[in-house]
């Protein structure tokens, strides 16, 4: 199949308007004869769901969690940008869609950040309306501060809550179209299944968690709106039960799925404290406008960090990096750490951290100023390690946190599946090989207030209302057997090991191989492994307990079992890609001085992966990427 | 090397809502205290995995004290002994070696259990489907910047908004009221110029629905905001009755 992006035509500044002057209307007494499905309820599938409502649609929504209030979305705590330009520094609608592409290492499609960047501003007012308490300044008008290294001061932020404030302010929004009768909730529900009928998405099949009963939902569309994948890792900042079970699940029926090696590690975390660890905790980047990075120069020193002399310090960040110093990237600042834990200079007992130090910040501007500006999340890390950064240095290192691959869509949204809509952090469109802070809130409102609307439109004006899926029919019915069946065999495996007990396997070959640095022995190694323990997995794993109850380690299984073929897919999709750029850093591909190196002239594509048998056998589809706006340079952070 | 430790646990096992309920006795030998709660948790359902036994249920999510999913009496205390702070926040530091660590769902009518530790919570869905919103279609806002809104409503207003919704108000109040949920909402949308319009609506239906959901009344006894992970103050209660009595007797 040759892959459309359906970019429209004009220049970047019109394409926008262009599609949105020529669209397809659905007429208004038609809208309630179409039938959508949304899955997933966090920013994007929310704010999807309660505007499709809005507007006349019947939404039938489904999250596995056992409200829509809930979600992994509510975690985000740093921002969202919007060209706003309120604090009158020079923002605009180009320069933050400049710095995106940039940000993303020019792996992006061009068209949809300028889109993004251009709706931005109205999410805001969205928000506002809708009562989100975003900080304000004394005059009763919207705060805004730098985050991520941007020059201009471009992030809204509620506290440290954005992401709980923007979701409930978005469930809200459904609540009234629940109340209204536009949008049907099924809460505890699971994906399992795409139904495909006649070339197009018309339904899925779900799992109820609370009775373990499959059911069979049909529609016109479906909408995907079910985060990333970042728990293939085991060792997340995600929530518990994010996971890639439903975007597999298309890919398998023939959605391409793109650049899953494009996953993001984000450089200050709490570090792993032992092998009981079930999550880690993010510690905003913003750290980093205050705090210095740092270990001891020789290797094995295990001295307390305050017994360490200041002339036995590196302050790598600051010694590699003049100019931006403490505030490279996330990729970068990611990879001079693990640079420094290899060499032996790691800290703490398990010497796989690093020190981040507010003493000269302290000693400046005062210990009041620093507990104004980080006070929640200083009593958060002392909440968890016990220790008080007031005093001893905070101890930080890497963990994955983003994934920017994901199901391939065109600028419509629409993934290579007729009447299949990808949207928020389960598409791969925005944010090219690396995600700047405070841009995935923005592109999960923008795709669910604001794009889907009309793309939606689009699409089902071309359609017969009422014409998709009948639930007793073929397609459903073998959708849900099978659904069944793998339910079934999980449960008969009844072999020695724990679910979690493989997925911490699987996460330590997905990060040893395909984590900050990748190189080809390793990732041909990660492939031959991570198939062998999925086929262990399928012979040795215990799930216990029953199907028609309550079961969560059988809904874990599940994901597990998903997570070890996309772990292959990203090994096969890291290796094809012989560059460095953004979050994917080859050892084989740098510069002398060992920075990243692009090579655009091979590379400049979106890899959208086709189903095949086996995740080695997946069919490689390009979308080249043009760029016509950016000129491609070197990122440079020295 | 920190001291690991050995813990006992009386769990509260339940097949499903119609089924009869009744404590287990547990060890989990090997507790380090960097653990957190959840992770003890997890020990022991691994253990029990392994031993043939069906794991215990709970909810969880973030695991970082914002989702609300978890949430249950630990020694008879929602969300257990710390202050602000919920189940998934907690560290087995705050235990000794040997102790004995009792743990139940919440228990309210409202609240029907769904199988052991987790409970079904959707009335608290009810209640903001009742009216917890501003009425403002996608696309109809106007500039952000076009009504300032004083500093100190916002920060008030945010207090109560940070509500997470784990139910432990419900849980811990004698007569398992929701007053501390809805009034948090309340208050939230009654103290910005965005949710004024519809503020009489919003109370009446909402303290409505909160009483068709079988939930108590509030008689004071501010167990709710003793228990509250984010701390959220009763005075959000007393703002609601306020907003409520306007709404049934004050003038347009
Ligand atoms: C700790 C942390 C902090 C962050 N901070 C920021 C920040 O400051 N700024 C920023 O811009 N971004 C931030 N991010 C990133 C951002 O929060 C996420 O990318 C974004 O919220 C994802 O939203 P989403 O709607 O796409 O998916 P999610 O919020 O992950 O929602 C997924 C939904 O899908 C449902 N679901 C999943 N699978 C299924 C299935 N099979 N069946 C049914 N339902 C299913 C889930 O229940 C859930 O409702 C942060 C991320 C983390 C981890
Ligand atoms: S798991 Fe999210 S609040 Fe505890």
């Amino acid at each position: 199949m040759s892959l459309d992006a359906k970019v429209p035509a004009g220049p970047i500044a019109d394409k926008w308007d262009n599609y949105k002057n020529t669209t397809r209307l659905v007429n208004p007494a038609n809208k309630r004869k179409y039938t959508v499905i949304v899955v997933g309820t966090g920013l994007a599938g929310g704010s999807a769901a309660a505007t499709l409502g809005e507007l006349g649609y019947n939404v039938k929504a489904f999250t596995i969690l056992d409200s829509p209030r809930r979600a992994h979305s509510i975690a985000a705590q740093g921002g969202i940008n919007a060209a706003k330009n309120y604090p009158n520094d020079g923002d605009s609608i180009w320069r933050l869609f400049y710095d995106t592409v940039k940000g993303g290492d020019y792996r992006s499609r061009e068209a949809n950040v300028y889109r993004l960047a251009q709706i931005s501003n109205t999410i805001i007012d969205q928000c506002v309306a809708q009562g989100v308490p975003f900080a304000r300044e004394y005059g009763g008008l919207l705060d805004n501060r730098s985050f991520g290294g941007a020059q201009v001061s471009r992030t809204f932020y509620a506290r440290g809550q954005t992401g709980q404030q923007l979701l409930l302010g978005a469930y809200q929004a459904m609540s009234r179209q629940i109340e209204a009768g536009q949008v049907e909730m099924f809460s505890r529900r699971e994906m399992l299944d795409l139904v495909i009928e006649d070339g197009r998405a018309t339904g899925i099949v779900a799992r109820n968690l609370v009775d373990g009963k499959i059911e069979r939902h049909s529609a016109d569309a479906v909408l995907l709106c079910t985060g990333g994948y970042g728990n293939v890792y085991y060792l997340s900042t995600n929530a518990k039960n994010s996971n890639v079970t439903a975007a597999w699940r298309c890919y398998k029926r023939g959605a391409y799925f793109a650049n899953p090696c494009f996953t993001q590690i984000h450089p200050t975390c709490i570090p792993v404290s032992g092998d009981y660890q079930s999550k880690l905790t993010l510690m905003s980047e913003s750290l980093r406008n205050d705090g210095r990075v740092w270990v001891p120069k020789n290797a094995g020193d295990t001295r307390r960090p305050q017994d360490i002399p200041e002339d036995e310090r590196d302050y790598y960040l600051e010694r590699r990096y003049p100019s931006f110093g403490n505030l490279v990237p996330r990729d970068v600042a990611s990879r001079a750490a693990k640079k420094e834990t290899d060499a032996g200079r790691g800290v703490g007992e398990t010497q796989l951290a690093v020190y981040l130090d507010f003493a000269d910040s302290i000693n400046r501007l005062g210990r009041d100023t620093i507990e104004a500006r980080y006070g929640n999340l200083f009593e958060m890390y002392q909440r968890i390690t016990d220790e008080n950064p007031y005093e001893v240095p905070m101890r930080i290192f890497p963990a994955v946190h983003y994934t920017m691959g994901g199901l391939w869509v065109d600028y419509e949204l629409q993934s290579t599946v007729p009447g299949l809509f990808v949207l928020g952090e389960a598409n791969y469109s925005d944010h090219g090989a690396n995600r700047l802070g405070a841009s995935a809130l923005m592109q999960g409102l923008a795709d669910g207030y604001f794009v889907i609307p009309y793309t939606l439109g689009n699409y089902l004006a071309g359609i017969t209302p009422g014409t998709a899926g009948d639930v007793s029919g073929e397609a459903f019915r073998s959708a849900e057997e099978e659904a069944t069946d793998r339910i079934q065999k999980l449960l008969n495996v009844n072999g020695s090991r724990t679910i979690m007990d493989f997925h911490r396997s699987l996460g330590k070959l997905v990060w040893d191989h395909i984590g900050m640095a990748r190189n080809a022995d390793g990732l041909r190694l990660a492939m031959d492994e991570i198939r062998d323990l999925r086929e262990q997995f399928w012979q040795d794993v215990r799930v216990p307990g029953e199907n028609s109850t309550y079961n969560k380690s059988l809904e874990f299984a599940g994901r597990v079992a998903d997570f070890l073929e996309l772990g292959e897919l990203m090994a096969r999709d890291a290796l094809e890609r012989e560059e460095s750029c953004g979050g994917h850093f080859r050892e084989e591909y740098t510069s002398p001085e060992g920075e990243a190196m692009r090579r655009d002239d091979e590379f400049a594509y979106s890899a959208a992966w086709e189903f095949n048998g086996t995740p080695r056998d997946a069919g490689l589809h390009k979308e080249q990427l043009e760029f016509e706006n950016v000129k491609l340079t070197t990122r440079s952070y020295k | 090397m920190s001291k690991l430790m050995t813990i006992h646990l009386k769990v509260w096992r339940q097949a499903s809502a119609t089924a009869e309920g009744r404590f287990a006795d547990y060890t989990v030998p090997n507790v380090n205290p960097h653990m957190s709660f959840l992770e003890m948790l997890d020990v022991l359902n691994e253990n029990l995995t392994l031993s043939g036994e069906d794991p215990v249920e709970f909810d969880h999510d973030c695991r970082e004290g914002i989702c609300g999913s978890c949430g249950i009496m630990i020694n008879g205390q929602a969300h257990g002994p710390n202050a602000r702070t919920a189940t998934c926040q907690l560290h087995m530091r705050d235990y000794s070696d040997g102790d004995t660590i009792v743990i139940e769902p919440w228990r309210a009518k409202a609240f029907p259990v769904i199988r052991d530790l987790v409970v079904d919570r959707a009335p608290f869905d009810r209640i903001m489907s009742a009216g917890g919103y501003v009425s403002v279609n996608s696309g109809a806002a106007p500039d952000a910047n076009a009504i300032p809104v004083p500093k100190n409503s916002v920060d008030e207003a945010f207090d109560y908004a940070a509500c997470i919704g784990c139910g432990a108000c419900v849980a811990a109040c004698p007569n398992s009221s929701a007053s501390l949920f809805t009034g948090a909402k309340v208050s939230h949308l009654a103290l910005l110029p965005q949710g004024s319009p519809e503020r009489k609506e919003r109370v009446t239906a909402m303290v409505t629905q909160m009483a068709e959901e079988g939930f108590g009344d509030c008689s004071n006894h501010a167990e709710c905001e003793a228990v509250c992970p984010k701390g959220i103050s009763i005075t959000a209660i007393a703002l609601m009755r306020r907003e409520y009595v306007k709404a049934a007797f004050g003038r347009q």
